[in-house]
């Protein structure tokens, strides 16, 4: 159990500082070094954080994943609002529907699956 | 300034992303993970929108009033439909990937092409195709999922298929390459790209039957979290890279341990055609299997000190899964042990059995994995069969030319009884002969489950306290 957390620590740590190192400068340049050691470190901690997610809790998990994918969002948002020609403006905007569509969708369907999970003891007899 | 806050907002709602996870390691925290997971999107969402540069808001609230408007009725959809709305949701996530990366192109292409430099480029082109294809292939799995009436629900198979889907794939590579050695020159090849990514999605699900969707689904969920990692690095997004990289890993977790529970490889699954089952099932000889009445059946239920139950994709299409929690009920008080017996790939969604089940408010500590089930089989008195039927068939244990061989099984033959209710002795969807309907321990209860179920508990209350 505290080797679980240690390890978790540790990632999650390497995980923050690889953020704010990749980014310590404003270049003009982006730094896809960093973005590479970034979407490495997070796929490890996807692994090892997945393989532990409780077999009866699969369709929920695929639900929630699917809700944090849509963190397509961020992206959206920039298309949509920022100054660019109208038909970038609209691309963004069904791009901005679809990913809001699946973080409301997606978000509210685990937590009704997630209600269901009772176990014995809270179950009135 | 602006600019830190954003970067720690970053910081923040990845470590979320990462708890929100971790959490749903067990269904008491589970719930948290969700408060976890809507925190996380909250800071991300309201970091991004506190950039002065964002002007139009009308835009953004009209589309974001329409995710509402779509989303929330999608959110309550019966848990039956839950495949079906996961493959939707897929699709909205590549339909998003793949429209960003399209917008970022032409952005760029206008504002110079320099901007479209050779990391860019390629970033741009592995999102569109991966984006594209997710949206049309998942919008086909919801289709069969559905069985919308012009989707062919059985695998559809031609000759050359594998040559023509491969080949389709790879213009789209080339075509891609060329844009990336002259982003401008090349431009006319863009729109091509997405038609044949397009067409790539579909004629990827075309070939794949009902009993490879759990499979399907977790591999389109890798994909869409990889068009989302791509859209990182073309936005040059942290977030987008350690959220796409989460769903991305879920979804290659969630795929192999479905390959594993069908002892298939991805290729098997995305190349091979579950249907093209040869049906070798005519020279085996005509043997009668026996049957029982719901009256015999409750006398040897109620006898029972163990009984297991193992469900399929049968007991949600007859929506049994009320009765089958009757009958928990009933057994349960008259001093049976009932626990059920889930087989990873029962259903059309990884854990889609324990979801319905607990819909009909079955205890989760009773639902029980395949593998710490097996070796207690053997001093089960009943087991009942309810709408499963491959992943008990025990051909897969010794029969090397079953279709079926090598894929782990629950080994319902080796119980002391085994109760199978099926509607008629109509082999299932992968057109395989179950020998375990003509073992000497199983007798068939014929029927429709839900009504067979409702029979044995009516049975079951109609002599209660007598025992």
């Amino acid at each position: 159990m505290t080797l679980k957390k240690i390890f978790y620590t540790i990632s999650a740590v390497m995980l923050t500082y690889g953020s704010a190192f990749a980014e310590s400068k404003e270049v003009a340049t982006p730094d896809y070094f960093g973005l590479f050691f970034v979407f490495m470190l997070a796929s490890f901690i996807g692994l090892g954080v997945i393989t532990r997610v409780s077999r009866l809790l699969h369709t929920p998990l695929m639900s929630l994943t699917n809700a944090i994918s849509a963190i397509a969002v961020v992206g959206s948002i920039i298309l949509t609002g920022h100054d660019y020609p109208d038909y970038i403006n609209i691309l963004g905007g069904i791009a901005l529907f679809a990913s809001m569509t699946n973080i409301v969708s997606g978000f509210m369907i685990t937590d009704r699956m997630l209600k269901m999970f009772k176990s014995k003891e809270t179950k009135k007899s | 300034m602006i600019y830190s806050i954003v970067q720690t907002a970053i910081i923040l709602s990845t470590a979320l992303f990462i708890f929100s996870l971790h959490w749903m390691k067990d269904p008491k925290t589970a719930r948290r993970g969700v408060f976890a997971g809507i925190a996380a999107m909250t800071v991300a969402i309201i970091s991004t929108m506190i950039d002065p540069a964002i002007i139009n808001w009308d835009y953004i609230s009209i589309a974001i009033v329409l995710g509402f408007v779509v989303g929330i009725p999608l959110s309550k959809v019966p848990l039956t439909a839950v495949p079906q709305r996961t493959a939707l949701s897929h699709a909205f996530g590549g339909l998003a990937a793949g429209l960003v990366g399209t917008a970022k192109y032409y952005l760029w292409l206008s504002e110079g092409v320099e901007q479209l430099t050779t990391f860019r480029m390629v970033a741009i082109i592995v999102e569109i195709i991966l984006g594209f294809l997710t949206f049309t292939g998942s919008l086909m799995a919801a289709g069969k999922l559905q069985e919308v009436k012009w989707i062919p629900q059985r695998p559809v198979v031609y000759k050359g298929q594998n040559f023509i889907n491969l080949g389709l794939l790879g213009i789209a590579i080339v075509g891609g390459l060329l844009l990336v050695v002259s982003p401008a020159e090349y431009s006319y090849l863009f729109p091509g790209i997405i038609v044949l990514a397009l067409l790539f999605g579909i004629l990827l699900i075309i070939p794949i039957g009902g009993a490879d969707m759990p499979t399907v689904i977790s591999l389109l969920n890798a994909y869409a979290g990889l068009a989302a990692v791509a859209m990182g690095f073309v936005l040059d997004n942290k977030l987008l890279v350690t959220a796409g990289a989460l769903d991305g890993s879920s979804g290659l977790i969630l795929s192999l341990i479905m390959c594993r529970a069908m002892n298939r490889s991805f290729t098997n699954v995305l190349f091979g055609g579950f249907g093209q089952v040869k049906a070798a099932a005519a020279d085996a000889e005509q043997r009668t299997a026996k049957t029982e009445t719901a009256e015999g059946a409750a006398e040897i239920l109620e006898q029972a000190s163990k009984v297991v139950i193992i469900p399929g994709y049968g007991m949600a299409v007859a929506q049994a899964q009320y009765r089958i929690r009757e009958l928990y009920d009933l057994l349960t008080k008259a001093g049976v042990e009932v626990v059920f017996a889930i087989h990873p790939v029962a259903g059309r969604m990884p854990g889609h059995m324990n979801v319905l089940l607990a819909e009909a408010k079955i205890p989760y500590e009773q639902l029980i994995e395949m593998d710490d089930i097996n070796s207690d089989m053997p001093q089960v008195d009943v087991v009942i069969v309810v709408g499963a039927n491959d992943v008990v068939n025990p051909a897969a244990r010794h029969d090397k030319t079953s279709p079926i061989y090598g894929m782990p099984i629950i080994d319902a033959d080796k119980a002391k009884m085994c109760f199978a209710i099926k509607r008629s002795m109509n082999p299932g969807f992968a057109g395989i002969e179950n020998e375990l309907y003509f073992a000497e321990h199983t007798f068939m209860l014929f029927g429709d489950a839900k009504a067979v179920i409702g029979d044995l508990v009516k049975q079951l209350s109609g002599s209660g306290g007598g025992h």
